[in-house]
């Protein structure tokens, strides 16, 4: 075993040990289990920068450790079965471990404040070690059977954390419908599996792409390929909040803010954006189109739903699935790494942005509850206002990330979206679908409009209530920290030196596409010659991206800063539009009246047949067993105990009959015995 | 008149007959015993009969003394059961000793 190896195993297994210590042991120590929890995980970040700059330096090559799990030989259809589990890191995995463990170490970090007097304090730092080692475990497999494993792992783990206050009902449901929805998204994940299994009879990533390279597709057909591409791709659609199956996500927000921040905005939800990315090389042109297609529709749809959301979290949420839309978009279109980059850099300043809104929101709660007042909604931006005198860190740091999403230059958000903004006049260059980038540039705008709207509303202005005013502090130390580090991290300096161009920066050089296997006919472009149409139409994206974020940003100010058009007014002119993104497009009434109404129909109609029909048979057998024992009971009764008791009886008559010749008296005998010597005399003579 | 074998054989027959009669009608137990003796007797008349009129001789003699003395020997054991009979129901009435027939 190679030190890097068992560096990269380490990294895995701290955070479980961390959930198992605190599991068990919690509480305990109920104290200082955050900070077991904090500084397991920042030894975890630590040796997960070591491999990530060792991997980067190329000191240690890319490297894949399969073991045989089990071995079934050939018992079936003489055909080898065998499943193999094992790791991979290579640069994309290397650069995963980092975002997963630093995002979590600073989310621990965050929530030593923020959960401080939390009922269930230990629980939720053993659930977010649980949580890192699901995803670190997603992030390091190299099969997709162990890739499954820890996918239904992290749902599990968002599960609990989403459901933290399961007191409240909202929360509880809000758990439930995560992991239903995501269970949907699944399903097609797993029959995509068992698709790549029944052809390959291999579940390891290099062993399914080699066999694919060598000819050897699916049932011999195109078409089937692109079918498990699309089916592995449900499984992102779920995880990552893909239209349509994107109703679970802003739910989610009843969890605790900073497991928003890890789970909702970080990692597990770009979880599906890396099976993506993983899965990469299989997927055909048609496969490529529909997420691309998924991506740009999710991204839109989600957008115009963030503008007139009033809860600071939704309104996060929002956002969220709209970036994710976009790196799924990015991927789609075959910007590979420049969706990955978004998916990294995006880590970085949406997750900064959650525990921002925490950090506002735990202000807002001791305000509220220092005025003994229980009716303001904590979240709700149209009662905050001016707060940027009273938190100044929390403003400027939640400034640079909103400037970051809105993809304003210098930031490495504009370096990521300008990239995938670029893939996609790229696509459409070759392709002729322009619907794709056109819905991508309006989203680019929409988001400016729409976070700024949030930042405007929440820092400046005036706040309405100077009572609740005076009682606002800035967080505690422990909190505006990672705020800080996150607000660092959303520079373009840490992944290109070229403040305008990510093209040449070392995430570009290192996160390279993996080489496309599929057959020539359904294969997307080639990558060298989509490349080079993507540094062509780089200015043009570069400039119409600026050009439409200067513009939302310019919009927001107008509306909510300067109040030049009123928002209200404008609320009130176009009602049915407000109100139809307002209630989000009717997607969670839609679901109700069709798949949730459907569900319960189906179970009602399935109890009417238990009750009448199987209970019927049920009961009906029964019936039937009854009447056949009074059948045999009356037949043993009367024909059984006939029989017996008429033997009995017969015996009895004849007894009763002889008994009298018993007399008992000796002379009756005697004459018995002279008699019979009389006869016996008679016939003797 | 000459007193020939078949007179004896009468007697003896009538004797038999008057001890079966006996044994089987008398109720009292001692009543029953003695006709149990006219029965032995008849027989012994027999064998004496058949001593002088038949060819038996001092035989026939013998056996009726055997007769007599098995007589003797059952007439003690059967009054001696008769004696517990008494004991024991308080009554030598052989018709109501009949729990045989319980």
């Amino acid at each position: 075993m190679t030190p890097e190896l068992t560096i990269a195993l380490a990294i895995l297994f701290i955070p479980l040990l961390s959930f198992v210590i605190l599991i068990f042991f919690g509480k305990r120590f109920l104290n200082v289990s955050g900070h077991v929890g904090t500084t397991f995980l920042g030894i975890d970040l630590l040796l997960s920068l070591y491999i990530l700059f060792a991997k980067l330096n190329d000191s240690i090559p890319a490297w894949d450790v399969t073991f045989t799990w089990i071995d079934f030989h050939t018992v079936v259809n003489n055909v080898p079965l065998r499943l193999d589990i094992g790791i991979m890191v290579d640069n994309l995995t290397a650069v995963m471990l980092v975002v997963v463990a630093a995002v979590s170490f600073l989310v621990h970090l965050f929530s030593l404040a923020y959960m401080k007097d939390d009922v269930r304090y230990s629980l939720y730092y053993a659930n977010l070690g649980l949580f890192t080692f699901s995803m670190l475990g997603i992030v390091v497999t190299n099969n997709y059977l162990l890739m499954y494993v820890f996918w239904e792992l992290v749902g599990l783990s968002s599960y609990l954390l989403i459901g933290h206050w399961y007191e409240k009902k909202s929360a509880a449901d809000a758990a439930k419908k995560a992991f239903i929805v995501n269970r949907v998204g699944d399903l097609g994940f797993f029959i995509g599996i068992m698709i790549v299994w029944m052809q390959f009879s291999t579940l390891t990533f290099n062993g399914i792409f080699s066999a694919i390279g060598s000819g050897n597709i699916p049932f011999d057909s195109n078409n089937w390929l692109t079918a498990a591409g699309i089916l592995i791709f449900c499984g992102a659609v779920g995880k990552s909040a893909q239209f349509p199956l994107h109703v679970w996500l802003p739910d989610a927000m009843e969890g605790p803010t900073p497991v928003s921040a890890l789970i909702h905005a970080a990692t597990m939800v770009a979880a599906g954006v890396y099976l993506v990315a993983r899965t990469f090389p299989m997927l055909t042109a048609d496969a490529l189109l529909v997420i691309a297609y998924t991506g740009a529709v999710t991204a839109f749809i989600s957008a115009t739903i963030a503008i007139v959301q009033n809860d600071i979290k939704k309104i996060l949420a929002y956002s969220t699935i709209s970036q994710l839309g976009y790196m799924v978009m990015g991927l789609g279109v075959g910007a590979y790494t420049a969706g990955v980059m978004h998916l990294v850099t995006h880590a970085a300043f949406k997750a900064g942005l959650f525990l921002g809104s925490g950090s506002v929101i735990y202000a807002m709660h001791h305000a509220l509850h220092h005025l003994n007042d229980h009716h303001t909604d904590a979240q709700d931006i149209r009662f905050m206002g001016g707060l940027k005198k009273k938190m100044p860190v929390t403003f400027w740091t939640m400034l640079i990330f909103t400037l970051a999403i809105s993809g304003v230059p210098l930031t490495s958000g504009f370096l990521s979206k300008d990239e995938i903004l670029a893939g996609t006049l790229a696509f459409s260059h070759f392709t002729g679908h322009s619907i794709i980038p056109i819905v991508g540039f309006l989203v680019a705008g929409l988001t400016a409009f729409y976070m700024f709207r949030m930042l405007i509303l929440t820092f400046l202005g005036d706040h309405q209530n100077n009572h609740r005013y005076e009682h606002m502090h800035e967080s505690p130390k422990v909190m505006i920290v990672p705020l800080m580090i996150f607000a660092a991290l959303s520079f373009f300096a840490f992944f290109s030196f070229n403040p305008v161009s990510a093209g040449s920066g070392w995430f570009f050089e290192k996160v390279t596409p993996p080489t496309v296997v599929v057959p020539e006919g359904v294969a997307s472009t080639d990558v060298k010659e989509f490349m080079e149409e993507v540094h062509h139409q780089h200015s043009t994206a570069m400039m119409i991206s600026v050009g439409v974020s200067g513009l939302g940003i310019l919009l927001a100010f107008v509306t909510y800063y300067w109040k030049k058009i009123s928002a209200d007014a404008l609320g009130k002119a176009l009602k049915p539009v407000h109100t139809f993104l307002y209630r989000k497009w009717y997607f969670d009434e839609l679901y109700d009246a069709t798949f949730v109404a459907a569900t319960i129909g189906i179970a009602r109609i399935s109890a009417w047949f238990d009750a009448k029909i199987i209970d019927g048979i049920v009961n009906g057998a029964a019936y039937v067993t009854r009447i056949g024992s009074v059948v045999s009971g009356n037949f043993d009764s009367y024909v059984v105990d006939g029989i017996v008791n008429f033997t009995a009886y017969f015996a009895g008559f004849f007894g009763l009959l002889l008994r009298k010749v018993q007399t008992g008296r000796v002379q009756t005998y005697i004459i018995f015995a002279l008699i019979g010597l009389m006869v016996l005399l008679v016939l003797h003579s | 008149m000459n007193i020939t074998l078949t007179h004896f054989l009468l007697i003896s027959a009538i004797l038999f007959s008057l001890g079966v009669y006996a044994v089987i009608t008398r109720r009292n137990a001692i009543m029953v015993l003695m006709g149990i003796e006219l029965i032995l007797n008849s027989a012994n008349i027999n064998f004496l009969a058949f001593s002088r009129y038949g060819g038996l001789n001092i035989e026939g003699q013998m056996a009726a003394i055997f007769v007599i003395i098995l007589a003797a020997a059952e007439a003690a054991v059967a009054l001696a059961i008769v004696l517990n009979i008494y004991k024991r129901f308080n009554t030598v009435n052989i018709d109501e000793i009949s729990i045989l027939k319980d």
